[in-house]
């Protein structure tokens, strides 16, 4: 069996970020497996620009900030294996790997980083009352079709669902010639950013309806039409509000799912707020040395994001295979609990005595806020607290909590307070 | 016009008429097979519960007796002949109250009366014992351990390429138009030609009756009764090991709690009669009938992990029994609803009777009755796997992450006999886009396959018909 002291499963913008820390930090032998054709992930169907404002310092698109990070994986000598499907992770890291040109076998790691990324929630998942004719499709099915196999799936369309790739898929369509007619939310926010709001609606004139949802779908073989009615606060249609629009095509953008089927596989503990792992400071789960970064993790909003955390599993994983697990001093463990108005948090604990100088705490607020705050307590004192003139769940938050914060303390809570719904 | 004379033509490539083309082969019979879909398995065959019925459901003496236990006992043979999955999970009815043990009772009865083999009453304990996921309000249960499951799908399927191989002719697009006698033989219309046979098959599932009504005034009707269903994550595949049923009702055999033969779980069906043969659409109300009916049964079902629903439609015949029957060389297969699936392979024997009867044809010395499925290279061992994958790399290729399915498999499904055309026909014969992202990921790469294998171009590939 081959022995490899980092297996990366995924090469997307998290798994290459991880490499490429990784390697940095004097980890040579790393191997990254990739399911698809080539390296770079979703940011591959991904052709809209707006990519790498923060790390760069400039607009890209999906491909260039992707590209960015593959001349670097290339340049700095890391093995990766394209068209190579991990099939299983065991407790004691021996990955079962498959794909056209090695067959099937097994390797050993030393460490091994969980970055596969997230899927799109199917229409089967929302439990959509109707017909099941062509043309239903999750929004990144259809930017695949789109963008890489350059065909149009229909063209009159409905979205469901306001997530970011429904957004960017009403402008795509609306481009490539196909009438949008509507994008329909459940919730009475939406669920993507406000730019694209902005520049993939607005600037097209294409309606959204928040707190509207699709109620039958009719058509046997290919669709035909949607019905679309509103919802009031606990979810329930409003009689009378329904209406018919005819089309071809549904897309979905309902809401995105961290594919742990493997890390679950390797007995990690699935936190079922975000359906990623649990983790530490380090992106480590409960499973020693194996970590995670990336969508797999919780879902991001942003690949800067994913990138800036993928770099630090990348980091961690390279001090465990140096170190053997051993950590400099003996570990204070600082529990980190989401409070009040606040869905989840990575992480979920805090090694205080061997953390870095600074920890990012990430989250996502549970409703819109505004003009509250975001507070850390640890049990009656406040420890933090930063002044937010809006926070929605679609956006998530970011704060840097410093080291001597956590001194004297066993817990920490994240919670907003203050302002209005 | 085709001038050729068949000795039989099938309507509908259901399981009941694909079942059927098969077990005529076994003679020197002419078959051909008449299909207005581009495949079969498109109608009631493609959403049911997929179970093998014990049998002790059904009145003794009835033909749905009669076939189920029949069809039962065939099943092991079948599977081994056809190569599909099927497992005897075993069967639990379960009652709330002493009130109704009585209907408990009427079953045992039933079931040792159509000679179903192993049956047992258990008390609330011993039921709970075997099921800890049974509702607590569970009173007790029958317990009938040849109850199993099968692969609706593969099993049609698999009948129809045994039949293909050993020549049954199958002609798709053909939608029965009329059918006229003319002299001794059948002139039957379509809307791919007309076809003369001397005996026609009348499998044609809910629209049985209209078809009878093509040759004579029919004397009975077939109901189109939906039933809708919630199919789970493998994840909760193992909440149950035995289908779990309750104390049927007279609208049918209430909400059932099964895990499938692909380690999924399933749960339904509601029962609504309605007028149009065509619509198999899910309603909000529906779908959560079933909810609310299963958690009788089951406590716990995980609803966040269902990963699609849909809706089938019971062919239910006004007869209350089986209608199979040779009105003059018209053999009627009609009103095969439920155990349908669990007596196809009993009802093709009988109509095979029923045609040999008239015909007195010749044993077909050369009929194969094995065929080899697509290797599921997912449910294999590893050298076994790795070794395939070595002759074959594109074994080797995944396409459907959540299923684990390869190039390779995906291919076989396009150029086996009566391959796939579609999308659903690729996903009903390897499970491609049957996973957990229901197709959201490999369906662009499968569209692409089907592009290349049929030489058609990307956007004229469809999802079904």
């Amino acid at each position: 069996m081959d022995k490899h002291s980092l297996v990366i499963i995924g090469g997307g913008p998290a798994g290459m970020a991880a490499a490429i820390e990784a390697k940095k930090s004097g980890v040579d032998d790393i191997v990254i497996f990739e399911r698809d054709t080539q390296l770079g992930g979703i940011l591959n169907q991904c052709i809209h620009n707006g990519f790498g404002l923060h790390t760069f310092k400039e607009e890209l698109t999906g491909p260039e900030y992707a590209g960015r990070f593959i001349e670097q994986t290339k340049s700095l000598g890391i093995n990766f294996e394209t068209g190579s499907m991990v099939l299983s992770v065991s407790e004691d890291k021996i990955i079962t790997v498959v794909s056209r040109d090695k067959g099937l076998r097994q390797v050993r790691a030393d460490a091994v980083i969980l970055a596969m990324g997230c899927r799109e929630r199917p229409r089967g998942a929302l439990n959509i009352p109707g017909m099941r004719p062509q043309g239903i499709y999750t929004a990144g099915t259809a930017q695949k079709m789109v963008n890489c196999e350059g065909w149009v799936p229909g063209k009159e369309v409905v979205i469901l669902g306001s997530g970011d790739i429904g957004l960017i898929m009403a402008r795509r369509m609306t481009l490539e010639g196909a009438h949008v007619k509507v994008v329909a939310e459940l919730m009475p926010y939406s669920g993507g950013l406000k730019r694209n709001i902005v520049q993939c609606l607005d600037d097209y004139n294409i309606p959204l309806k928040l707190s509207h949802t699709v109620v039958d779908i009719k058509g046997k073989r290919r669709l035909e039409g949607v019905t679309i009615a509103q919802v009031d606060k606990t979810g329930a249609v409003v009689k009378g509000t329904e209406e018919y629009y005819p089309c071809d095509t549904l897309l979905l953008s309902c809401g995105l799912i961290p594919e742990n089927e493997l890390s679950v596989g390797a007995g990690v503990t699935i936190n079922p707020m975000t359906n990623g792992p649990v983790v530490d400071d380090t992106l480590q789960t409960n499973v020693e040395g194996v970590y995670a970064c990336g969508n797999v993790l919780h879902v991001h909003d942003l690949v800067d994001f994913v990138s800036e955390e993928s770099g630090r599993a990348g980091k961690s994983a390279a001090w465990y295979i140096k170190n053997g697990g051993k950590r400099e001093n003996e570990s204070r463990n600082v529990s980190v609990t989401a409070g009040s108005g606040v869905r989840y948090t990575v992480p979920s604990v805090i090694d205080a005595a061997n953390m870095s100088d600074f920890i990012h705490i990430r989250f996502r607020v549970r409703d819109v806020y505004k003009s509250s705050e975001i507070r850390v307590t640890s049990g009656d004192s406040e420890l933090f607290k930063k002044k937010k003139k809006i926070m929605v769940p679609s956006e998530m938050e970011d704060i840097l909590i410093k080291k001597e914060l956590l001194d004297n303390v066993g817990g920490i809570t994240v919670e907003i307070t203050g302002g209005g719904v | 016009m085709d001038s050729r004379i068949y000795d039989a033509a099938v309507i509908g490539a259901g399981v009941i008429g694909c079942a059927a083309a098969r077990e005529l082969k076994r003679y020197e019979l002419d078959v051909v097979v008449l299909e207005r879909e581009s495949d079969v398995c498109e109608g009631t065959s493609k959403a049911n519960s997929a179970i093998i019925h014990a049998g002790f459901d059904a009145v003794p003496g009835t033909m749905k007796a009669r076939f189920n236990v029949e069809g039962n006992k065939m099943m092991d043979e079948v599977s081994k002949e056809l190569d599909i999955p099927f497992k005897r999970n075993g069967a639990m009815v379960v009652c709330w109250q002493e009130s109704e043990m009585p209907k408990l009772q009427t079953l045992f009865e039933r079931g040792i009366a159509n000679g179903v083999e192993g049956m047992k009453l258990l008390t609330s304990d011993q039921a709970h014992k075997l099921e800890p996921a049974l509702s607590k309000d569970v009173y007790a249960a029958l317990y009938a351990p040849t109850s199993g499951i099968v692969c609706p799908f593969e099993m049609t399927i698999a009948y129809a390429e045994n039949a293909c191989t050993n020549g049954a002719e199958f002609k798709f697009g053909a939608e029965v138009k009329a059918i006229e006698k003319r002299g001794e033989l059948f002139a039957v219309r379509t809307s791919d030609g007309e076809f003369l046979a001397k005996t026609v098959i009348n499998a044609a599932g809910v629209y049985s009756d209209d078809v009878h009504a093509m040759i004579d005034k029919p004397d009975f009707s077939v109901q189109a009764r939906k039933g809708e269903y919630m199919l789970l994550d493998k994840s909760a595949g193992e909440m149950v090991k035995n289908t779990i049923f309750q104390v049927p009702t007279e609208m049918g055999k209430g909400v059932l709690v099964s895990p499938t033969v692909h380690g999924n779980l399933i749960v339904g069906p509601t029962a609504a009669d309605i007028d149009d043969k065509e619509d198999i659409s899910t309603t909000r109300e529906g779908l959560d009938t079933v909810k609310t009916v299963s958690a009788l049964s089951v406590s716990g079902v995980p609803y966040n992990k269902v990963i699609t629903s849909f809706s089938g439609l019971r062919a239910t015949g006004s007869t209350g029994d089986f209608i199979i029957r040779d009105c003059g060389g018209f053999i009627d297969a009609a009103g095969i609803e439920s155990p349908g699936l669990s007596s196809a392979p009993a009802i093709a024997k009988y109509i095979t009777h029923l045609v040999c009867m008239r015909l007195s044809p010749k044993e077909n010395k050369s009929f194969e009755p094995t065929r080899r499925g697509i290797p599921k290279l997912s449910q294999l061992g590893f050298e076994e796997r790795a070794k395939l994958i070595e002759q074959r790399p594109d074994y080797g290729q995944i396409v459907c992450r959540c299923e684990q399915i390869s190039e390779g498999e995906i291919i076989d499904s396009i150029r086996r006999p009566l391959g796939a055309k579609t999308l659903d026909g690729v996903k009903r014969r390897v499970r491609a886009g049957m996973g957990r992202c229901q197709a959201g990921f490999c369906s662009p790469r499968v569209i692409e396959l089907l592009s290349k294998e049929l030489g058609i171009p990307l956007w004229e590939v469809k999802k079904n018909g």
